[in-house]
């Protein structure tokens, strides 16, 4: 339904994506990830035809928003960051205009905007002025303006900034009873929000793709298996690193074993563990057999926060080590 | 065709709910109003004096209230129509509203012709304020009703070139002050250019004389349709709204 590849925009001083690529398919909810500046609203601004992208293409529904935009933006709702809201209109006549807007026919128009009123809950403010609204409302109404022509796809932009959490969970129910005949893209970075209800993320972090998976892959690292932390030390002087290492992935059920520290004689392992199995005891009984002390022994939790984190860290780490050069070459130019 | 009305009515309407159009149209009625009563009184009053001194002066409406008035309905067009164009694309980029027009299956050029049309509708709104002034000289005179219908033809294509330009600085910024102000001056010195060219006659000086605005008015509020002026006013609206669609197109480059 929607395929980026190479996707780049580039502003005057800043390049705020960088050559992306990722695919999504009909039907699902994509979350797209990343911290504040990270290049998410850019993404959805060239996939709304908004912006034009300076390299790479962009494929919606099978139109190409540089070439077809106007098919494009036929097939497409958009909720932007801050809803588009004209506050000297009432809830019924800005969606009665945006819906002419989006093309759909006059007589289809009243039941179009029955219908949205009633699946966004608007129905109690319909003949108020959108300029007294409340956020949630607010929120609420753009979002209404964003299905009234049933779009193939959906573009969300912090679709549940502002609101407060009953309304989150309607606004997810709503979601998620969209999904299946539309396609929706939600920008968000509130993790939960993803874990909630999507079936995909894609990670960005400045500019840059970081991973592309489904929930469920991220998430069962996080229920299904356990991750260990464990302190290991010799009763005189340091255990050889690379021997308790090799020990511990001879443990059952042991998945991958990562060395994360050695101080003063002590060894620090993080230990994951293949889904469904409990290695605590184990662990602690070879290392406990193989004459070493066990001086740590601890549940990690591996939330979708961690892996987030983990990856947008790596990100920064390598644009760091880039940063010096640059400070080097304004000097020069200096 | 259809999108443009839209928006065209869209715009019109917003006009009405905000203080705008009253403020525009009363300010224009009460200025017309004013100009109107200085003009009618000095008619009379030499109509009574010409009578008792016996002498018989050519003595015409058309050409000694209603030309010089519409002419300073023009000049008063000149101030007003800032605020009218002011906010058209400045207050959608402040509200983001920009983003749902150019993300809906419209083309640039709709975007800006339904506005360009809606402020057109309030600027006929605000000359019908001049209409009931004039009215009430055909109820108690016989003036020629041909040379008034031209002269605001010439209004229509004035104000509607005035309005052109209004609508491309309104796209170049988010700050409907600055809209206004850049209007306003840009107008001003339109209007200000046959200043230039009054004991001036060469090539130069009517090369500038004919980018006035007002000079171009003169023969309307004679009553005369010279093409010249008409492809003068109809270009300058050409140009203007061209102008404006390159602007738009470059909100999305610029972003």
């Amino acid at each position: 339904m929607i395929r980026v590849e190479g996707l780049t925009k580039r502003y005057a001083r800043t390049v705020a994506v960088d050559n992306i690529s990722f695919q999504v398919e009909k039907g699902q909810i994509v979350g797209f990830l990343g911290p504040n500046g990270a290049g998410k609203t850019t993404t959805m601004r060239v996939l709304t035809c908004f912006l034009p992208p300076t390299a790479g293409t962009a494929n919606v529904a099978g139109f190409d928003v540089l070439e077809n935009p106007i098919e494009v933006k036929r097939r497409i709702g958009y909720l932007p960051e801050t809803p588009p809201l004209y506050p000297e209109m009432e809830v019924i006549e800005y969606l009665r205009f945006v819906g002419q807007l989006k093309g759909i026919s006059s007589g289809d128009i009243g039941k179009r905007v029955d219908d949205v009123v009633e699946r966004c809950a608007v129905g109690d403010v319909r003949t108020r002025l959108i300029g007294k609204l409340s956020k949630g409302y607010r929120q609420r109404v753009g979002l209404a303006q964003a299905i009234i022509h049933n779009p193939d796809v959906l573009i969300l932009d912090e679709p549940t900034s502002g609101l407060d959490p009953k309304q989150i969970i309607e606004i997810r129910e709503l979601l998620k009873s969209l999904a299946g005949e539309h396609t929706i893209i939600l920008s968000t970075h509130i993790l939960s929000e993803v874990e909630q209800s999507c079936e995909q993320v894609i990670i960005i972090s400045q500019g840059k793709l970081v991973a592309i998976d489904s929930v469920a892959n991220l998430t069962n690292r996080l229920r299904g298996s356990e991750a260990v932390a464990l302190e290991v030390e010799a009763a005189g002087g340091s255990p050889n690193p690379t021997e308790v290492q090799q020990r511990l992935e001879q443990v059952s059920g042991v998945s991958r074993v990562m060395m994360k520290d050695s101080k003063n004689g002590r060894l620090t392992f993080e230990v994951e563990s293949l889904q469904g199995r409990h290695i605590r005891a184990d662990l602690a009984r070879m290392v406990v057999t193989s004459g070493w002390n066990l001086s740590e022994l601890r549940a990690v939790g591996l939330s979708l926060e961690d892996i987030f984190l983990q990856l947008t860290a790596t990100e920064k780490k390598a644009e760091e080590s880039k940063e010096p050069a640059a400070k080097q070459d304004e000097g020069a130019k200096k | 065709m259809k999108n443009v009305l839209l928006i065209c009515f869209k715009e019109f309407k917003s006009y009405f709910v905000s203080p705008i159009a009253y403020a525009v149209m009363a300010l224009f009625g009460l200025i017309f109003g004013f100009g109107f009563y200085t003009a009618t009184r000095d008619m009379v009053q030499l109509g009574f004096r010409a009578q008792m001194m016996g002498q018989s002066q050519p003595m015409s409406v058309n050409e000694q209230v209603i030309r010089p008035l519409l002419g300073f309905a023009g000049t008063i067009a000149l101030f007003l129509i800032p605020m009218i164009t002011m906010r058209l694309v400045a207050e959608e980029k402040r509200n983001g509203t920009i983003e749902l027009l150019l993300t809906s299956p419209l083309k640039d050029i709709e975007i800006i012709l339904g506005k360009w049309c809606g402020a057109m509708l309030l600027y006929l709104c605000v000359l019908g304020m001049s209409v009931l002034n004039i009215a009430m000289l055909f109820m108690w005179g016989k003036p020629d009703l041909k040379p008034v219908l031209v002269a605001y033809l010439g209004l229509i294509l004035q104000g509607g070139c005035l309005l052109a330009i209004g609508t491309f600085v309104s796209t170049t910024t988010k700050n409907q002050i600055v809209a206004g102000g850049v209007t306003f001056f840009v107008s001003l010195l339109l209007w200000l250019l046959s200043w230039f060219t009054a004991f001036d006659t060469t090539a130069f000086a009517s090369v500038i004389n004919y980018l006035s605005i007002v000079t171009h008015m003169e023969n309307f509020s004679k009553g005369v349709i010279d093409s010249k002026d008409v492809v003068f006013y109809l270009s300058m609206i050409f140009f203007s709204l061209f102008l404006t669609s390159r602007s738009m197109e470059s909100l999305r480059w610029r972003a």
